[in-house]
């Protein structure tokens, strides 16, 4: 398949910080590629320099062989950029919001006609499309949204946790959106922190941890390289940290996260040492109210790789 | 270029459908240059800011100097207007009921006392609710009276070398051959503004500053709102992203001085002066304006704090420039320091060019000018690396 995007060596710094730590990551046309990480790990600052809006520190963006970088723009009318909040006008309408950005994009005025008419039907808004955005509900917001990054046919989509802060319906409604455009050719870079999301959409995942890619490759290359392990959820009352630490001291655990209200281990065998583990938490007075063993997952993966959970 | 007039058509097109842009660029400074204009100076262009009644009952050619020739100068400065009374009763009628300011009263025999080198006075009777204005005609009134001095040395003079003539002519020959009495002092190079353009013209500039923030510090809205990463990752260039923002500035700020122009010409009866030398005037203050808000912009981390600290700056630079009152005029350092003030540039420019002569506005344009260079680079140096240039 074609390489569209290269990344090689991004690197990235703000102050002490080093958010960005020589992550390398291709993506193929058609391909969609998943940065599944917590928040705060670096997916955004990645994806701010792959869009040309943020100046790497070191290392190159390349899209279809083409250098990246804030002062270039002929790349960038090849990337679709859609942000994590809702970047659009309020106070224009549907198809002025379109507008404005297709023009920005050099299309000439009976390209952003046909454009702006055809995203419209694509996302929805086309009986909407003369009211103010700030009339649409959150949804179309979303979708308005996404619709922008779409309008000059770019070659590579960057959408960054297209899904946050959406509702389960239109969610499904994004997501089987984004899945067409990949088998229509697109190249999709996606980051999200929702291990579910990265499941169903990515063939390839990029694990991404403390600004530094852990782990790459397709689902079940990463489920692999755990071998025979299981993940334990546990559901407890009382201080979760205070739990994890008990649980960090039993020999059968291989790795412990705590979040939320529960923890997730992760074991060689779940039937052979959850008793273990159990009463071993019994006798710190730490209450089990829930137990439940899954087989290994993404979820799975990056506490195995980074001894954390996903949503901590 | 393109790219900055698309931005620059979008950032308008938001600014119009919000009418905060109309009430800070129009209907504001229009509102307060009325309530400046008619508390201090009287509507109506200036022409009638005192009203007075003038008593001619001498009837000799010196008296006639004064009522036909000094106060008809006044009155065409722009400053009085000037009524005659048949008799001092009437005058003080006139002034008992605040019909005019005040009355002058050439008392019979005035010509002869002049001519013969006695003493003589014109009398100002005045209302008491009006000291300034009685003021002023005390002061034209004994500005006639020096001026009656210095003739009567030279009608002796001229008496004493053998002239037959009737003293009194030569008397008023002489008094009225002078220079026509003005009423206020107009230094060599320019006039001063009469106060209904003063106030029209520093409510204008005053303003200008809040108007013309509309587009630097939509920057600060656009990073807020997530608009100026999907526009900078957009094929355009950095530098044409702040072209577009202070295209919007320059031309709201354009468009609302001009508007302003003209209604207070029209409403107010302001007189700004010829049309070329006010046009250069509105761009070089509206260039001066934007770059001084962009710098204030560039430092702020919101369009909220931008906009407060932005109020803080116009206010200062407007009192300091003279835009509610004419500090220059108070001479020392306070006058010294106003020149660091655009506002004052703005206001001494259109002094200037009340004169008349257009390249009067020059210095003050230049100036401005130099204003809107340091703005501009200090905001550009402050702002490159936000927008990755």
């Amino acid at each position: 398949m074609t390489e569209v995007l290269s990344c090689r060596g991004l690197l990235k710094r703000f102050g002490d910080l080093t958010a960005v730590d020589d992550v390398t990551f291709t993506i193929s046309a058609g391909e969609t590629y998943g940065l599944l990480g917590p928040n705060g790990a670096g997916k955004t600052t990645i994806i701010s320099m792959v869009a040309g809006i943020l100046r790497p520190d070191a290392g190159e963006v390349l899209v279809e062989g083409v250098p990246v970088s804030t002062r270039t723009t002929e790349p960038k009318g090849r990337i679709g950029y859609v942000p994590q909040e809702l970047a659009l006008y309020p106070d224009l309408t549907g198809r002025e919001n379109l507008r404005f950005f297709a023009r920005l994009q050099g299309l000439s005025r009976a390209a952003v006609a046909q454009r702006v008419a055809h995203v419209l039907d694509v996302v929805g808004l086309a009986d909407r499309a003369d009211e103010r955005a700030e009339h649409y509900s959150g949804g179309m917001k979303r979708r308005l949204h996404i619709g922008m990054g779409l309008l000059h046919e770019p070659i590579l989509l960057v959408l960054d946790e297209p899904t946050a802060g959406v509702d389960p319906q239109s969610r499904n409604a994004i997501m089987d959106s984004i899945r067409e455009l990949a088998d229509s050719g697109l190249a999709i870079l996606y980051t999200t922190h929702y291990m579910e999301e990265a499941e169903r959409l990515c063939d390839r995942v990029g694990i991404i941890d403390g600004g530094r890619l852990v782990a790459e490759g397709s689902r079940r290359e990463l489920v692999e390289r755990l071998a025979e392990r299981d993940r334990i959820s546990l559901s407890v009352d009382g201080d979760p940290a205070g739990a994890k630490r008990v649980a960090e001291r039993i020999p059968a655990v291989l790795g412990v996260a705590a979040h939320g209200d529960g923890l997730e281990l992760l074991v060689h065998s779940a039937r052979q040492c959850l008793p273990g583990v159990l009463s071993a938490l019994a006798e710190q007075d730490v209450h089990v109210r829930a137990v439940e063993v899954d087989e290994p997952n993404l979820e799975t993966v990056f506490l195995h790789l980074t001894g954390r959970a996903l949503r901590e | 270029m393109r790219t900055a007039l698309l931005i620059s058509a979008k950032d308008l097109r938001q600014r119009l459908r919000d009418r905060s842009v109309l009430v800070f660029s129009l209907l504001l400074p229009l509102g307060l240059a009325l309530v400046f204009s008619f508390v201090l100076g009287g509507v109506g262009g200036g022409g009638d800011v005192f009203r007075y009644a003038v008593v001619n009952a001498d009837g000799g050619p010196v008296a006639a100097v004064f009522t036909d020739e000094v106060l008809p100068a006044v009155v065409e400065g722009g400053a009085v207007a000037v009524r005659a009374a048949a008799s001092r009763d009437e005058a003080l009628g006139l002034v008992g009921s605040s019909d005019v300011t005040a009355a002058f009263v050439v008392p019979p025999g005035f010509s002869a006392e002049v001519s013969a080198g006695r003493p003589a006075t014109i009398e100002v009777v005045g209302d008491v609710d009006s000291p300034l204005g009685v003021g002023v005609a005390r002061s034209v009134a004994g500005s006639f009276a020096e001026r009656l001095t210095s003739v009567r040395v030279s009608v002796a003079a001229a008496l004493h070398g053998g002239s037959t003539r009737d003293p009194a002519e030569l008397v008023a020959e002489a008094a009225a051959a002078t220079d026509p009495l003005r009423l206020v002092d107009v230094p060599a190079s320019r006039r001063e503004l009469d106060m209904t353009t003063y106030y029209a013209a520093g409510m204008t500039v005053f303003f200008l500053f809040f108007t013309v923030q509309f587009g630097v510090t939509s920057l600060l809205d656009e990073r807020r709102a997530g608009t100026l990463a999907r526009i900078l990752a957009s094929p355009v260039r950095p530098s044409a992203v702040l072209l577009g923002k202070l295209t919007t500035s320059l031309v709201v700020g354009v468009i609302g001085t001009t508007v302003l122009v003209v209604a207070t010409s029209v409403l107010m009866g302001a007189r700004w002066g010829h049309p070329l030398g006010v046009a250069l005037l509105v761009v070089a203050g509206v260039l001066a304006a934007t770059g001084i808000v962009a710098v204030v912009a560039s430092l702020a981390r919101t369009s909220d704090q931008a906009g407060g600290w932005q109020a803080v700056v116009a206010i200062t630079l407007g009192a300091l420039g003279g835009a509610f009152f004419p500090v220059a005029q108070v001479g020392g350092p306070l006058a010294a320091l106003s020149l660091v003030s655009p506002h004052r540039w703005f206001l001494r420019g259109l002094a200037d060019l009340a004169g008349g002569d257009v390249a009067a506005v020059f210095p003050s344009v230049a100036v401005l000018g130099a204003f809107a260079l340091v703005g501009f680079g200090t905001a550009y140096a402050l702002t490159r690396r936000e927008v990755g240039l």
